[in-house]
């Protein structure tokens, strides 16, 4: 979840600028950087409607991983609401880069309470995935969020729709790989995207995997320019995953966040951190 | 680090004989079957770098000794304690050959790296002391016991028999989030941020090859009196480093700092041994205190600084001294007794520190970075044993860190950090 949904409607308009990067260097820089974008993006075209395909194809996942949902929540049933919570979002979260596009849309979809308290908005605004979350795990129940999950269903169908028209372009891709990562490090890690549910190691996972999708749709590209990045990437991905098997259950989803010690989440911060770093030189492909 | 880094350097044409004359040819073949050319010549890429004599508030990087030592004590430092991730020796000598020119860069008030036109990655420098000068920033790199224990570098037969974690000393309360630790890097400097901005980029340029283990920030005001500046006060108000050793006395520094050839490992000659100690004050408590008491304890007079019942700072103690009652003038128990008494001596080079709140306690969490630094360990463990539990100062603080690195020489140009720990062979 984006903390700045205000700013993200302001770029919405030339998506192409859409990272989390607000900082006033990209801004100055960002004319320069347009130009160079819509240059060589054709040389990468065959990348990006790669990439394009697999956000759509992860969106379609999570439209029907969503209905599965809200069917579960309007039936009562909290166990299979609670199963499928988490896998649902994993759909979401792989292809945030994309899904995150629409500021007004994420966070319909993705706020948390938080978000919204930093928004000067109260919980009678709030809606999407985590409110069902505070549902489920907070009050146990599903008696009252009805109308929430009939929204939910419709706003994940109106994301998918709209990301069908979003323009993805190379740097979409180099900064939404970036983006990812820091998502993982600055609430992933921290337990504080999944407060009530803690399943945080999911969306974990998934961020991940949205990285490495983009790195292997490009790495062909990074060979040609410098060898050793893609070796590092290699690397610094499989100890990532390696640490996150750790924590896998024998269903193949993951333990509570609580359940990790402050060395476990060192670990992985550290891990995260060390893939940030070659990951953020995947530009070099542009040169 | 990228490649487009390599063929810069590519470009400005090392010949192989250059090369060999620069480094030696026995560094080079290491190096080279190491970690190929590209790191070797970025390693080596110094006949570019070099300190640049005439920027302004400068401190050579290259010389006998590491700079930040005999360097007259600067007002801000960002002490790190690093573990190595790497391993093996080929990999943490390239670590320390990829530091060498961000070290030479930052010395000289420069970003480091060249600027890149991509838009599309990150600067290579992170920016934050742009515009600012050098202020004298110092880089000095040491090595703790614990990279020599593991056994994937193969340095155990290089470890000096000296490099030991220093001993539990009485009312050690040690914290492991503030003790030990494979490499430090202090960084020292006129500003807090050109401090801080050189250790940020070393270890972002290290990334996943250290990461890092605790770290200290710390400051120290220098009062200047007729242009000359004073020993500076620690957070008791007294002054700290009245007994150093004269930096500029070759002689004197060579008693107590320098290690000298054949007094260790051969590839500490020239080096020194530093010792950190992270050392709470309970200000609360002291500043409740008398003031005649306050003196007691530290064996001076807080305002001058000179011996208990003499005027200049920089009189002889003598210890021995009687009043008309036959009573020791300078208290058995006084701080400075007690040091003086085990007749060691050590370079001290402290700085205070404000870290936020006590959790436990909710008084200041604030003391001293204690640094020094010494020939040999012994040094300061003769002293800390003599201070022991009769120490009056020991009603005021507490040791909650500590660590023992054994510091490189110095660089010789074309050389790079530590490159004779890695060619004893």
């Amino acid at each position: 979840m984006k903390a700045t949904p205000f700013a993200a409607v302001l770029l919405a308009g030339s998506i192409l600028m859409t990272g989390c990067n607000n900082s006033d260097d990209t801004k100055t820089s960002s004319a320069a950087k347009k130009e160079e974008t819509t240059t060589s993006s054709t040389n990468l075209q065959k990348e990006v409607d790669a990439y394009k395909k697999f956000a759509l194809g992860q969106m379609d996942h999570f439209i029907v991983e969503t209905d599965k949902f809200v069917k579960a929540v309007k039936a009562g049933d909290i166990k299979k609401a609670k199963e499928i919570y988490p896998v649902a979002r994993m759909y979401f979260e792989r292809s945030e880069p994309i899904a995150e596009s629409f500021g007004d849309l994420d966070p319909r979809i993705d706020a948390r309470l938080a978000d919204l308290k930093e928004e000067g908005q109260g919980v009678e605004d709030w809606t999407g995935y985590h409110k069902i979350e505070y549902g489920l795990w907070k009050e146990n129940k599903t008696k009252g969020y009805e109308k929430t999950a009939d929204q939910l269903l419709a706003d994940s169908k109106e994301l998918r729709a709209r990301v069908e028209t979003v323009e993805v372009t190379p740097d979409t891709m180099l900064t939404g790989a970036v983006d990812l990562l820091n998502e993982v490090s600055t609430s992933k890690i921290t337990g504080e995207e999944e407060i009530y549910s803690h399943t945080d190691l999911y969306d974990f996972k998934a961020n991940v995997e949205g990285a490495e999708k983009i790195f292997t749709i490009l790495k062909d590209q990074i060979e040609n320019k410098d060898p050793k990045l893609v070796k590092d990437l290699t690397e610094k991905f499989e100890a990532v995953n390696d640490l996150l098997a750790k924590y896998q259950t024998k269903d193949g989803g993951y333990i509570s966040y609580t359940k990790l010690t402050k060395e476990d989440t060192k670990a992985l911060s550290e891990a995260v951190n060390h893939l940030g770093e070659p990951l953020s030189q995947m530009g070099i492909i542009m040169e | 680090m990228t490649k487009t880094n390599d063929e810069r350097l590519l470009d400005k044409k090392i010949t192989r004989r250059q090369m060999m004359k620069m480094t030696g040819a026995g560094a080079v073949g290491l190096a080279i079957g190491a970690s190929g050319m590209g790191g070797v010549l970025k390693a080596f890429g110094k006949d570019i770098l070099e300190d640049q004599s005439t920027v302004a508030n400068k401190v050579d990087f290259y010389g006998k000794h590491q700079s930040g030592i005999s360097t007259a004590v600067q007002t801000s430092i960002y002490f790190a304690s690093l573990n190595v991730l790497v391993t093996s020796k080929s990999q943490l000598q390239e670590l320390f050959q990829m530091w060498t020119p961000l070290a030479v860069q930052m010395m000289n008030g420069d970003l480091i790296g060249t600027a890149s036109e991509n838009a599309l990655i990150p600067p290579k420098d992170t920016g934050e002391a742009k515009g600012l000068d050098a202020n004298n920033l110092t880089i000095t790199f040491g090595v703790g016991p614990s990279l020599f224990e593991k056994k994937e570098l193969g340095l155990a037969q290089l470890k000096p028999k000296e490099l030991q974690d220093l001993p539990h000393f009485p009312k050690d309360q040690l914290e492991e989030t503030f003790t030990g630790g494979d490499i430090c890097i202090q960084a020292c400097a006129d500003d807090p941020q050109v401090a801080f901005h050189a250790v940020r980029n070393l270890i972002r340029a290290a990334s996943g090859k250290v990461s890092l283990k605790w770290s200290q920030a710390g400051f120290n005001s220098i009062p200047i009196k007729n242009g000359k500046k004073e020993t500076p006060r620690n957070l008791f108000a007294f002054k700290d480093g009245t007994e150093n050793p004269i930096t500029d006395n070759e002689k004197d520094m060579n008693e107590v700092v320098w290690v000298q050839p054949g007094d260790s490992k051969p590839w500490m000659a020239g080096g020194t041994y530093l010792v950190a100690r992270r050392i709470q004050m309970h200000l609360e408590t002291w500043d409740r205190t008398a003031l005649r008491e306050q003196e007691a304890t530290f064996g001076r007079h807080r305002d001058s600084g000179a011996p208990l019942g003499k005027k200049g700072e920089f009189e002889a103690m003598d210890i021995d001294r009687k009043d008309a009652n036959g009573n020791p003038i300078v208290p058995e128990t006084s701080h400075t007794f007690l040091a003086k008494k085990s007749n060691a001596r050590l370079l001290r080079r402290s700085f205070s520190y404000s870290s936020g709140v006590m959790d436990a306690t909710g008084t200041f969490d604030a003391g001293l970075l204690f640094i020094s630094f010494q020939k040999n360990p012994k040094q300061f463990i003769k002293i800390q044993n003599s201070l022991g539990r009769l120490d009056k100062m020991n009603e005021y603080i507490t040791h909650r860190g500590s660590a023992l690195f054994a510091c490189f020489p110095g660089i010789k140009k074309g050389s790079y950090i530590g490159e004779a720990l890695f060619n004893t062979l």
